[in-house]
């Protein structure tokens, strides 16, 4: 079993009041709590930080941890050899257990507590972050996700069961949606049913396409003629080319639809993709070019800012 | 090592849950799954029927209140600011990413 030294991860003192405990943890909990922190590997952290509160606010177990002893973080150590006898019968080896696992135990062992035959219980429920390409997304995936949940064992200790599990990802999730295996989480015990697998989605951004709700939308860049003259262009969408007609007359920041071009959810109707006109112009042009658009500009009555003086009145 | 395959559901195929598999499922005590009902923070699909069920989003509501609980030791009433104010923020969140999408 490895050595965590739960004092050092909250910052306090080993001979810290219990007040002071509580006070380290909130402060931390309020700055990495996964609901509540946009800090990087937040919820690592606060794993940690719970792990050692839940240990050292309750003074039985906060006991049997100091029994431990101090060793260096991560080192691995055994338990003085009376430890089990006093603190936790019926834990078993303690070679491939976890600290927080066996401190999560306390008080639940079967056999601790009296009155009728000891109830069903439900597994551990797993979470764990999905990291899906844009093609993945849109088109559905079946992943395999390493999992190191905590099961129930034989005696109703937890244990660290490594698993391998191959999930079908529906079409169409996008970034921050949470879905839910259910069943696929640890096994019950005596009886209980299993676990759900909780997980969060995270979608790569896409080069070209860029996702809102269930619409897709991408820029399509014109030259200013394109734009006046209309045109037709072929567009990538992801499932493949489309042919889009671009009437004349386009302005920029018009959207122009392909219908049932997005995201698929279930049997529901698609989404639909969506092209933004960017006008482009040519940062270089010839003396020709240009004798064209001198002429283009001496002959056209076109005024694009008619309405500024107009609208400006007070 | 063994591998299980299992079929990833999003909150609209979840269906409705009844009570009790939502209790189940939340980690909560049942009487405060009552208190989240009766402080508005979680709405039954109808609430006035005999039997409440639940719509797939109210599993990843009961869920955080389960989570916000144990953390920070809060009692249910103040759960059920958070959550109020965590549901703001998502939907907020959701807008800016929808705007910058529209935006590019």
């Amino acid at each position: 079993m490895k050595y965590k030294d739960y004092y050092a991860i909250l910052g306090v003192k080993k001979d810290a009041i219990a007040d002071d405990i509580k006070s380290a943890y909130r402060r931390l909990a309020r700055k990495y709590h996964p609901d509540v922190s946009k800090e990087k590997n937040a919820e690592e952290k606060f794993k940690e930080m719970g792990e050692a509160y839940e240990t050292l606010k309750d003074p039985e177990k906060r006991a049997a941890y100091d029994q431990l002893g101090s060793h260096a973080a991560g080192q691995e150590f055994r338990p003085p050899p009376d430890w089990e006898q006093q603190f936790a019968q019926g834990a078993g080896a303690f070679d491939d257990i976890d600290l927080a696992d066996l401190f999560a135990a306390f008080g639940q062992r079967p056999g601790r507590r009296g009155g009728g035959p000891p109830p069903p219980m439900r597994g551990h429920d797993f979470e764990a972050g999905v990291s899906l390409s844009f093609a993945q997304a849109f088109n559905g995936a079946e992943i395999q996700l390493q999992m190191n949940g905590l099961e129930w064992d034989e005696n109703g200790n937890g244990r660290r069961v490594p698993r391998t599990i191959s999930v079908r990802i529906p079409r169409g999730v996008t970034s921050g949606e949470r879905l839910r295996v259910p069943g696929k989480g640890g096994a019950g015990f005596r009886g209980g049913p299993a676990g759900d697998l909780y997980l969060e989605i995270e979608v790569a951004d896409h080069p070209l396409f860029r996702v809102s709700g269930k619409d897709l939308f991408m820029d399509l860049p014109l030259t200013p003629w394109e734009a006046v003259l209309g045109t037709e262009v072929s567009l990538p969408t992801p499932a493949g080319e489309v042919s889009l007609k671009v009437p004349t007359g386009t302005r920029a920041g018009q959207k122009l639809r392909l219908g049932g071009r997005g995201l698929q959810r279930g049997s529901a109707s698609a989404g639909h993709l969506y092209a933004i006109v960017r006008i482009e112009v040519p940062s270089v042009v010839d003396e020709a070019q240009r004798d064209l658009y001198r002429k283009l500009a001496a002959t056209s009555n076109f005024d694009p800012r008619a309405h500024l003086e107009r609208e400006a009145k007070l | 090592m063994t591998v299980v395959v299992g079929q990833a559901l999003t909150v609209d195929e979840q269906g409705t849950l009844s009570y009790s598999e939502l209790v189940a499922a939340s980690g909560l005590p049942a009487e405060v799954v009552q208190e989240l009902v009766r402080y508005g923070a979680l709405v039954p699909l109808e609430p006035e029927a005999p039997a409440w069920t639940f719509s797939g989003h109210a599993l990843f509501v009961v869920r955080k209140a389960q989570r916000l609980r144990t953390d920070f030791e809060l009692d249910t009433h103040a759960v059920a600011v958070v959550l109020s104010y965590a549901e703001r923020i998502e939907a907020l969140e959701a807008q800016l990413r929808e705007l910058r999408a529209q935006l590019g």
